[in-house]
């Protein structure tokens, strides 16, 4: 049990590293995708700003603090100013929960590698992202025009249709591991099965629900295919059409910091969170991990890219009929199926 | 000592937030008012250890039916209330009634026992996920089922009202009768 100076000194180192690389994460992920789709469109991408336009997140902050900041005349002033807020804080704050490694031991002071341990870190995790509706919800109908209002429209239909087969989509996941701790349910996934293949859920009969839970997070993310929200070619730029500089900016690392939460959900609960091969030295060993969380999470990243590079954007109708007509009765049954085979099983 | 005054400072912001509902004059901004009551509640419960509760209360209310409400108020671009002479005799009548109302309630409670015990805030409320599916999928099992058979119903009433022609099949369901054309 840590004294109390020691705990508010460790949650607020870790509070600070986690914000920095979260941040970090979410200001090259920018720059990944524009390099990925560059190259998937056969061009180069950002290559003037430092190697291999590296700098370039650097230049787009700079870009967007010295950007005026217009707050058009006719916008509801006080929902306006706080949609971008919220929206980012509540991205931020769900990575609190996310654990990305085992507990360490840092003179003689030992802390789990996440902001926070709670029982029932899933569940916080889906309340903070059901809030981030409001985000959009508000920004749409603060400007008090026609694009963002139809934009936030769409999005929050979406986002409330999708939710469901997400949260469906992971209680096969929940059965299995018969626990709503992030910790517990990735510990439960630790070894390996016959022919040496991991214990990861998605190995373990949860390959549907993955797919069920990767579809649900785009829609709820808002990304192609998705995209109907911020859909340039009808809505200008949907719910954040009125906004500008630095505003801009929250929404935009809002949906990024999203999309890594929604990536680090997917490891934790389908490829086995940190687990992973373990050689070398014990420095080695403690580090590894986190660089296999790391990895895995990248991956989803990399995905999403070439997603929005490949796929074209579904009409609105079409994205309604998928949610509620093929991805919710899917998860329903895999909801069905596992809870048959853990009661036939026991 | 701190759950005392986390409750103070939650348990405020709840009153307040609640009290602000009915004081803003634009829909929107009691919705938001009253997202904000809830998620004060949230906070109470997981004062009181009920952390399960706490995050269900922020799912469904906060998330789920909140957004619904905003959700219509956008699309219907509700306007602010106007206050008529209705309001008038309402508010007249209304302070004074919520007054007799609390009282009422609180003398209620101090009459039935003299000397209240006072609630535990520091998570003893056995409110684990395990705990409370244990009540309500054994103990309580068959009103469970039923409440669940009730909200169907009013799910498909509520479709039978909405659709257009009084029967369940949508527009381009192809067993449609052909619309009668009355010119």
């Amino acid at each position: 049990m840590l004294s109390i100076t020691t705990f508010i000194v460790v949650t607020v180192i870790k509070i600070v590293i986690a914000l920095v690389v979260l941040l970090t994460a979410v200001a090259y992920s920018t720059w990944l995708e524009r390099k990925v789709v560059g190259h998937i469109q056969n061009r180069w991408g950002p290559q003037r700003v430092g190697p291999f336009g590296l700098l370039q997140p650097l230049a787009d902050g700079a870009k967007f603090i010295f950007k005026e900041d217009l707050t058009p005349p006719y916008v509801y002033k006080p929902l306006y100013l706080a949609a971008p807020i919220l929206s980012l804080v509540l991205a931020l704050t769900s990575i609190s929960l996310v654990p990305i490694g085992n507990w360490v031991t840092v003179r003689g002071v030992s802390t789990p590698l996440e902001i926070t341990d709670v029982n029932i870190g899933l569940l916080i995790i889906l309340g903070i992202t059901s809030l981030s509706v409001y985000g959009v919800a508000l920004a749409g109908w603060s400007s008090n025009s026609k694009y963002s209002l139809l934009g936030s429209l769409r999005a929050s239909a979406q986002m409330v249709s999708y939710e469901i087969a997400l949260g469906l989509s992971l209680v096969g996941v929940l059965i299995m591991s018969g626990s709503l701790s992030l910790r517990e349910i990735v510990d439960a996934q630790g070894g390996h099965m016959a022919l040496s293949i991991p214990r990861w859920n998605i190995f373990r009969g949860q390959i549907v629900a993955f797919f069920v839970y990767l579809a649900a997070a785009y829609a709820e993310t808002n990304r192609v295919p998705f995209d109907l929200p911020e859909a340039e070619t009808e809505l200008v730029a949907g719910y954040h059409t009125e906004y500008s500089s630095m505003k801009f900016a929250m929404f935009f690392m809002a949906e990024y910091a999203n999309m890594i939460t929604v990536a680090s959900i997917a490891t934790l609960l389908f490829l086995g969170g940190w687990h992973g091969p373990l050689f070398g030295p014990p420095w080695l060993q403690a580090i590894l991990p986190v660089f296999w969380f790391a990895l895995k999470v990248f991956g989803f990243i990399f995905l999403y890219i070439w997603i929005r590079g490949t796929l074209p954007r579904f009409r609105y109708d079409q994205l309604m009929a998928f949610g509620w007509k093929v991805l919710f009765p899917i998860a329903v049954a895999n909801v069905l199926v596992t809870s048959l085979i853990v009661a036939l099983q026991k | 000592m701190l759950h005392v005054v986390l409750f103070f400072v939650f348990g405020t912001i709840a009153v307040a937030a609640a009290v602000n509902l009915l004081a803003q004059r634009h829909p929107i901004n009691s919705a938001l008012s009253l997202i904000v009551v809830m998620a004060s509640l949230a906070t109470l419960f997981l004062l009181m250890g009920a952390e399960f509760v706490a995050a269900i209360q922020v799912i469904v209310y906060a998330g789920a039916i909140m957004v619904l409400f905003v959700f219509v108020i956008m699309l219907l671009n509700a306007g602010e209330e106007e206050r008529t002479p209705g309001s008038r005799v309402a508010m007249l009548l209304g302070f004074p009634a919520v007054v007799l109302l609390a009282g009422l309630v609180a003398w209620t409670l101090l009459a039935r026992n003299p000397h209240p015990v006072p609630v535990e805030l520091a998570g003893r409320f056995v409110g684990s996920p395990s705990a409370i599916a244990e009540l309500l999928f054994r103990d309580f099992l068959l009103p469970f089922e039923v409440t669940s058979v009730l909200i169907l119903i009013a799910i498909m009433g509520a479709v039978v009202l909405a659709s257009p022609l009084g029967s369940v099949t949508g527009p381009d369901s192809p067993e449609r009768p052909p619309a009668k054309r009355e010119d």
